[in-house]
This record gives C-alpha cells, sequence and structure tokens, in this order.
C-alpha cells in the first residue's frame, strides 16, 4: 500500500489539510465510545475511501485490521469480568481463571475492536490519499532527516515487497526441502540491509548529508483551492462535532455494570453530521487532475 | 584545471586483505567523456566512489593518496560536500529514486544545497527537459519502468549542473533499447552542459564510439589511459576480453581497430572488404542456417496455445506455442514486457497458464534474473552438492567456506546455477548421474536462465556459454545480449507483446537487425549471417584468407599508454 496520485478531490487537496483531514478522523474515533458515532466514523472512512479511489487498498488494510479488531475483542470478552449479563460460563479456564463472558464485556470489547479499525483505515486513508513528498516538505523545516526517513520508509514498501516476491518465488526453483524459516528470515534480513545500504549511498550521493534547514518562506506559497477549503473545513467540523458532543456527552456510552447507550435524536443529529462533514467534500469534482 | 584529478590514490575497504585500488593517478579534464573498462571486482566502482566522496567516507578503510574534484580535496569534503560538483548515477535504479514523484526527486538534491524555490524549479524543468521526461514531472516514481526511473535518477544527478558525473555501469538493468537511448542521451548532454563524464560499463561498443579517452583497469591498477582507438589496439593484444567484437574484426582482418560501427564500416569500406550487404549472397562463407531441427525425440518442454490473461489487465502472452528438444539451446530475445520472462515462469510451473498447457518431460530448473534471491545459507558448500559446484566451476576449495554473499557478481550467478540444477537438493553432496563436467544428478529436462548476464563481464560471459553449451539438458534462456545469443544459442525466437514474431537460428534473427543484432553483424550489414568477428573474418577473407594481406594498417596503429 503506498501513495498513488488519483483523480480525487482529497488527492487534489493539499497535504497539510490532507492530513488534518485523517486526523480528524482519527480524533472522533478516540473521542467517541457509542457505537452509532463510531459506526459513523468507520461509514465514513469508507466513503472516504469510494470518494478517493483507492477501495481496493483500504479494503486491503481491513482484511489485516479486522482479525485485531476480533482479538481485542475476544480479549477483552475473556479477561474483564465486568457487567451484570452474563451470556456464557465458560467455567475455570487456564491462564484466565474462573471466566463468565458478559454481554457489557463483550459490547465494550467490540467498542475497542471497532475503534482500533477505525483507527488503522485513518491511517491507510492518510497512507494512500496524503502526498508523502509535501508532508516531506512540511516537515522539511523542523526535522528534515526524520521527515525524509517516513518518506523513504513509504516508498520502499513497494520495492520490499517486489524484492519479497522475488525471494518466494526463487525459493521455489530450489530443487529439494525448503529451507528452514530462520535461514529464509536471515537471507530476508540480508537483502532489506543491502538495499538500505544501496540507498544510503544514494541519499549520500545527493548531498543528504550536507543537506541544510532551508530559510523561513523558502516554499513557493500556493493559492488555496476549493478543495483545499472544503477539506479543511470538513476537518475543522468534523474535530468541532467530536468535541462538542463529548463535552455535551450527547452521544453517552456506559458498558459497567450494566449496558447504556441510548441514541438520542441529538445522537443521531450527531452521527449523521459526521457523516455528512466528513463526505460532503468530495461531492466537489471541479478542477481535479492526476 | 582538472575535474577530478587523483594523485597515487589507493584503498582498501575495511577488513580487506588486498586494496581494491592501488596507486591510481589519473587527471580528467572539463568536458571529457572517458570509458571505464575492466572485468568484473577490477576496481571500477571503487575508483568511481573514491571520485564522489563515498570513499572513504561512506565505506571506511584505508584510503592513501589523494583525490581532488572541482578543487575539492575528498579528505576534508565528504559526499554531501562533493554532491554539488558530482552527480553519481549507479546500477539499480530502483533504490536511487527515493522520492514519491519526479519532480521531488529532481529537486532533492537542490533543496539539500539550500538553494531558493526559483532556482529549484528552474533547474528541475530544465534537467527534465534535457533528459526528455517533462511528462513525467507529476508521475509517481512507483509507476515508472526501469528505463524510465534510470532517466529520472540521471536527472537527479544532473539537476544540480556538476562538473563531473559518474555513472557506474548505468545500462545493465535496462534492456537494449532504453540502454542505447541513455548512452545517446549522455553523449548528447556531454556536449550541452560541458560537463566530465566518466562510465564505467561492461559493453564498451556501446560507448567508445564517443568517448574521449578510454581507461582500463585491472586488479585496482590503471593498466592503459588513451583514446578509444588506442584502446582498442592495446585490448587486441594485451586484454582479449575488452576489445569490443568490432575491434576484433578488423584486427583479425589486419586493419586498425577503430571505436563505433560507422567507422569501422568506413574502414572495411576503404580497403574494399565490406562485404555485399546482402546476408545471403552466392559464395557467403558462413552459410544460412537451416530452420531449427526438430527431432523427432519427444519435446522437453512444449507450450501449447499457452496464455497468460492478468485480471482486469493485459495479457501478456498470447497463444505462445513452443516447442523445445532435449539438448537445444534456444535464446529468448524481445523488448522489456514482451513476455519473456513470464514464458520462463510458466515453463517452471511458477505460473498456471490461464488457457493452454504446458508440458515437461522431466523437472525446469529456473534461475531467475537476481542470483542473490537464491542463496540462504551461510557456507557455499551448504549451497549446492560438490558435483553441482564443480559443474559450474565452483569447485575450489577455498570457495567452499565463503560466505555466499561475499562472491563476485559472476560467483553468486553460477552459485545460484548450481543451486537450480542440484537434483540432489542442496549440501547434501549425495548426487550421482551423467551430466556435464561433474556427478551432477541430472533429473532436469530444461535449464531457463533470465538474463543471466546483466553485469556481467564479457569473460564471464564466456564461461557461462561454455557451461550451458555442455548441459545435456534442452536450455531456454531469456536475455537481451545478443553477443551472448551469438556464443552459445542454436536457436532463437523473438517475442512481441506476448506473441512469438520470429523464430529461427542465430544468424537468421541477429544478422539483420540493429537492436537485436551483434556488432559484427551491425558492421558488416548482415552479410552471411556473420554473427561473431571470427565468422565476420572467415566470410571477408574468403577460403583463402585473401584479406590477410590486405590490412598491414595493423601495424600502423598507434600504441596506446601502457602502464604496468
Amino acid at each position: 500500500m503506498s501513495y498513488r496520485r488519483r483523480a480525487s478531490p482529497l488527492h487534489a487537496a493539499r497535504a497539510s489539510v490532507g492530513c488534518a483531514y485523517c486526523a480528524a478522523l482519527a480524533l472522533a474515533t478516540l473521542l467517541l465510545s457509542a457505537p452509532v458515532a463510531l459506526g459513523a466514523v468507520v461509514v465514513s472512512i469508507a466513503g472516504a475511501a469510494v470518494g478517493a479511489g483507492v477501495v481496493r487498498e483500504m479494503r486491503r488494510a481491513a482484511l489485516l485490521a479486522l482479525p485485531l479488531g476480533l482479538l481485542v475483542m475476544a480479549v477483552n470478552m475473556l479477561v474483564a469480568q465486568s457487567g451484570l449479563t452474563v451470556i456464557a460460563r465458560l467455567g475455570d479456564l487456564p491462564v484466565f481463571g474462573q471466566t463468565d463472558v458478559t454481554l457489557e464485556a463483550t459490547v465494550y470489547g467490540a467498542v475497542l475492536g471497532l475503534r482500533a479499525i477505525a483507527l488503522i483505515l485513518c491511517g491507510a486513508l492518510y497512507t494512500t490519499a496524503v502526498d508523502p513528498d509535501e508532508v516531506l516538505a512540511l516537515f522539511r523545516r523542523f526535522s528534515f532527516h526524520s521527515a525524509l526517513s517516513a518518506t523513504l520508509a513509504t516508498r520502499m514498501v513497494p520495492v520490499l515487497a517486489r524484492d519479497a516476491r522475488r525471494l518466494a518465488e526463487a525459493q521455489r526453483c530450489r530443487p529439494g526441502p525448503p529451507p528452514s524459516r530462520a535461514r529464509l528470515m536471515r537471507a530476508t534480513t540480508s537483502g532489506v540491509l543491502d538495499r538500505a545500504l544501496d540507498v544510503a549511498a544514494a541519499l549520500e550521493v545527493r548531498g543528504y548529508g550536507a543537506a541544510r534547514r532551508p530559510p523561513r518562506g523558502w516554499r513557493v506559497r500556493r493559492p488555496w483551492s476549493r478543495h483545499d477549503l472544503a477539506f479543511a473545513a470538513a476537518a475543522v467540523a468534523i474535530v468541532g462535532l467530536s468535541v462538542g458532543a463529548r463535552v455535551a456527552n450527547l452521544l453517552p456510552f456506559q458498558s459497567d455494570p450494566s449496558l447504556h447507550a441510548p441514541v438520542g435524536a441529538e445522537g443521531a443529529a450527531v452521527a449523521a453530521a459526521l457523516l455528512i462533514c466528513a463526505l460532503l467534500p468530495f461531492a466537489d469534482h471541479r478542477g481535479i487532475e492526476r | 584545471m582538472s575535474v577530478l584529478s587523483l594523485e597515487r590514490v589507493t584503498y582498501s575497504y575495511p577488513g580487506a586483505g588486498a586494496p581494491a585500488i592501488e596507486d591510481v593517478t589519473l587527471d580528467i579534464g572539463p568536458g571529457e567523456l572517458v570509458v571505464l573498462a575492466g572485468g568484473s571486482g577490477s576496481g571500477k566502482s571503487t575508483l568511481l566512489r573514491a571520485a564522489n566522496g563515498l570513499v572513504p567516507h561512506f565505506h571506511g578503510g584505508v584510503f592513501a593518496g589523494r583525490a581532488t574534484v572541482a578543487g575539492m580535496d575528498t579528505r576534508d569534503h565528504g559526499p554531501g560536500a562533493l554532491a554539488a560538483a558530482v552527480g553519481t548515477l549507479f546500477q539499480d535504479p530502483e533504490t536511487q529514486v527515493v522520492m514519491g514523484t519526479v519532480r521531488a526527486e529532481l529537486a532533492l538534491p537542490l533543496e539539500n544545497q539550500g538553494e531558493a524555490p526559483a532556482a529549484v524549479a528552474r533547474a528541475v524543468e530544465e534537467a527534465a527537459l534535457a533528459l526528455g521526461i517533462a511528462h513525467l514531472l507529476d508521475r509517481p516514481t512507483a509507476e515508472l519502468s526501469g528505463g524510465e526511473l534510470q532517466r529520472v535518477a540521471l536527472g537527479a544527478a544532473l539537476a544540480g549542473r556538476p562538473k563531473l558525473i559518474l555513472l557506474d555501469e548505468p545500462t545493465s538493468q535496462l534492456d537494449p533499447v532504453a540502454g542505447d537511448e541513455l548512452i545517446a542521451l549522455l553523449r548528447r548532454l556531454n556536449e550541452d552542459f560541458d560537463a566530465a563524464i566518466v562510465i564505467a560499463e561492461h559493453r564498451l561498443e556501446r560507448c567508445l564510439g564517443f568517448a574521449d579517452r578510454a581507461i582500463a583497469m585491472r586488479g585496482g591498477r590503471v593498466v592503459c589511459d588513451a583514446g578509444s582507438a588506442e584502446f582498442l589496439a592495446w585490448a587486441c593484444d594485451a586484454a582479449p576480453e575488452l576489445a569490443t567484437p568490432g575491434a576484433r574484426l578488423l584486427s583479425g582482418l589486419g586493419l586498425a581497430p577503430v571505436a563505433g560501427v560507422k567507422a569501422a564500416r568506413s574502414a572495411l569500406r576503404a580497403r574494399g572488404l565490406l562485404p555485399d550487404p546482402d546476408p545471403f549472397a552466392a559464395g557467403a562463407s558462413v552459410q544460412r542456417d537451416r530452420k531449427p531441427r526438430r527431432r523427432a525425440e519427444e519435446p522437453a518442454l512444449e507450450l501449447d496455445r499457452v496464455w497468460h490473461e492478468i485480471d482486469r489487465g493485459p495479457a501478456i502472452l498470447r497463444g505462445v506455442s513452443l516447442a523445445v528438444v532435449p539438448g537445444e539451446r534456444v535464446a529468448l530475445m524481445g523488448r522489456n514486457g514482451a513476455g519473456k520472462s513470464t514464458l520462463l515462469r510458466h515453463a517452471a510451473g511458477l505460473m498456471r497458464p490461464t488457457r493452454g498447457k504446458v508440458k515437461r518431460s522431466g523437472r525446469v530448473a529456473l534461475l531467475l534474473q537476481n542470483p542473490t534471491d537464491y542463496l540462504v545459507h551461510e557456507r557455499v558448500a551448504q549451497e549446492a552438492s560438490p558435483g553441482a559446484l564443480a559443474t559450474v566451476g565452483l569447485g575450489d576449495p577455498a570457495l567452499a567456506d565463503r560466505h555466499p554473499r561475499d562472491l563476485s557478481g559472476g560467483e553468486k550467478q553460477r552459485l545460484a546455477l548450481a543451486i537450480v540444477l542440484d537434483g540432489a537438493g542442496g549440501g547434501t553432496g549425495g548426487a550421482a548421474g551423467g551430466g556435464a563436467g561433474g556427478d551432477l544428478n541430472y533429473q532436469t529436462a530444461v535449464v531457463c536462465l533470465d538474463e543471466p548476464t546483466r553485469g556481467m563481464d564479457r569473460r564471464r560471459k564466456d564461461d557461462l556459454a561454455a557451461l550451458l553449451r555442455e548441459l545435456d539438458a534442452a536450455v531456454v534462456v531469456a536475455t537481451h545480449d545478443p553477443e551472448f545469443v551469438a556464443a552459445f544459442a542454436g536457436r532463437v525466437v523473438l517475442l512481441g507483446e506476448g506473441t512469438v514474431i520470429a523464430d529461427g537460428s542465430p544468424a537468421e534473427i541477429l544478422a539483420g537487425g540493429t537492436y537485436f543484432a551483434t556488432e559484427t553483424a551491425r558492421i558488416l550489414g548482415g552479410a552471411g549471417g556473420a554473427l561473431v568477428s571470427e565468422q565476420g573474418i572467415a566470410l571477408v577473407t574468403g577460403p583463402t584468407g585473401s584479406a590477410g594481406s590486405a590490412g598491414s594498417a595493423g601495424s600502423a596503429a598507434p600504441r596506446a599508454e601502457v602502464r604496468a
């Protein structure tokens, strides 16, 4: 999974705005606990993936995130003994001891799992829709070397994935029993280190070691496009709604001692507003080029 | 004033027993185009790394002597500081391009130098226009082909208008079309930018024609430093592995070697030795090969209308039918993307055809492009059986305990070949049975190699061709290297857009082309189907060897400055 420029409103927005939009969605995930709110955030991210044309990449990220979410839920179910509504008595389990599974712990585990999935999807949306070169330029004045390392890591992911596929093919061509996993791991690590050495040498001869902090105002100022404005407004609105809903407790959620998650009119309105704010910028397709 | 000056430079890598370069003294002036020649391990890459400051600042080790680049002593200035004066291009484009888009890649070196935004933008545009990559500026680097990536990396090396450009086998990862385009581009840049260029290259016939000088290295020392023609005259006598096919042809005819196809043709024409361009004119001494013999025996490998269609993508193979009988030597040629590697993967069973069938009479050994991917053990002896190692020329006991990744490129290639040929399965040493050159267990019906000569010097290519000729199994090699094809193949299959567009003997396929032709064939215009210099000499001299006396010019050839 890596960034590829696409003809989408999110790709057309500047990197700082793209970062802010993804960060706002992540913040909403962390601030809101009610299942309906988290569901709205996840649907927003899915809608953003459709709008940005990165469905295939996001589906891959979701397939990775889903088992993690389920694991979080299962662990919470077994470990948390809070809640009054017992739905299963598992008896004396090794490691866990006397285990009763409660509805409250299960729902709370599901909320945690959903939150983990939403955060991973936010990261995936950022990776696929925000230009890492522009992000590097943003951080250049503050921490150029760290930012370049991060950019490089993103750029190297597909290269190393290709290396891994090549290595796997080569091992299939070896006659006899396949080498042990430890040997393969060592060979893979050696290959990655070789790559790292080559990249480091290439960076050196491009003047990386002598890179200077650019002067203030070194970047050419770009006028704000309609997409910059739309996604910036969406980010502000998402943060505002999330903070407001949290402070005003519009979407209450309680799982101990008993489940309490009423969805009133205000809560439903907040969830709908979140969804609309997140997806509205994708409606405008003017001034987009690949 | 010299752009690059080395004074008695000696350098050893950390932990190395012997110096990689020793007592090297040379000067390169502004605007000079210099070709660096020499076999693998001769010190070419180390010399380039000494010129850009990676030696010793990046690699460490012991450095003696003095290297000055554009007036900067490399002992006092690291590669970062030297980057303003030196642009460097390495072999592998994948690891040189570090940014996400072409524009950002071209801008990076200038931004590192703290250039003003307007200067960066202007330099990026100029470099892109000079290299013909302006249309790629906003493309993600992940989507570029190898040739495009190499151009972008060259653009990044050029963007700061360096006084010296160093290129370390820049075409070794490219197909012949992209390689020739890159070399032509360098020639134009040398004229337009007035930058001095030093290029290390194995396929000297590509660039000697327009080089001002050639420097030959052997064992870390400069053994010849002369103009192209003088260098070729020296190489024909003292280092035949560095002589181009054209030079060997002229030298064999008693003429002074010259660089470049056009100059060689002129030299032959001046002596009345250029044969009739009709490839198969009456009286040609090299006879036209017949159609490949289709022996009655069962094919070792048979592809029957094989298609490979990517889901929601293009068809890579389109109904390819191909039968290869045991002992046959087949070269698969065609530009990048023609389907050569995919065909080999189908042959070996790594891929399944979406339509059609593949039949194999036994095991298919496949050596993919990167031999390092096969190496997983700590010692050479653990990787393959002694018989397999002996077969590929790695039977020397001194090699047995070496780490496979410490071998040279050519040795790694042969070790990987030993691994895939080794029916006994690596390191057990229990192989038995008949086979070329050793006691290897040849259950192998077909040996497939994908671009095995990338980055190999001529001597190693000759060794590999000899090894392939000795194998009992059918051999199918995907390659861009026509000289290598002429050395080993009995049949050439040319692929284009996933279909077989030509299938015939090497003389039929390679004699009349430009990109898929040997240098000898291009000089002789395909006459007589001659592909290698020996055939060309036989063609020109005829059965009586009449041209042998025509070339007294050989003795008049200026001698190179030869250093011991």
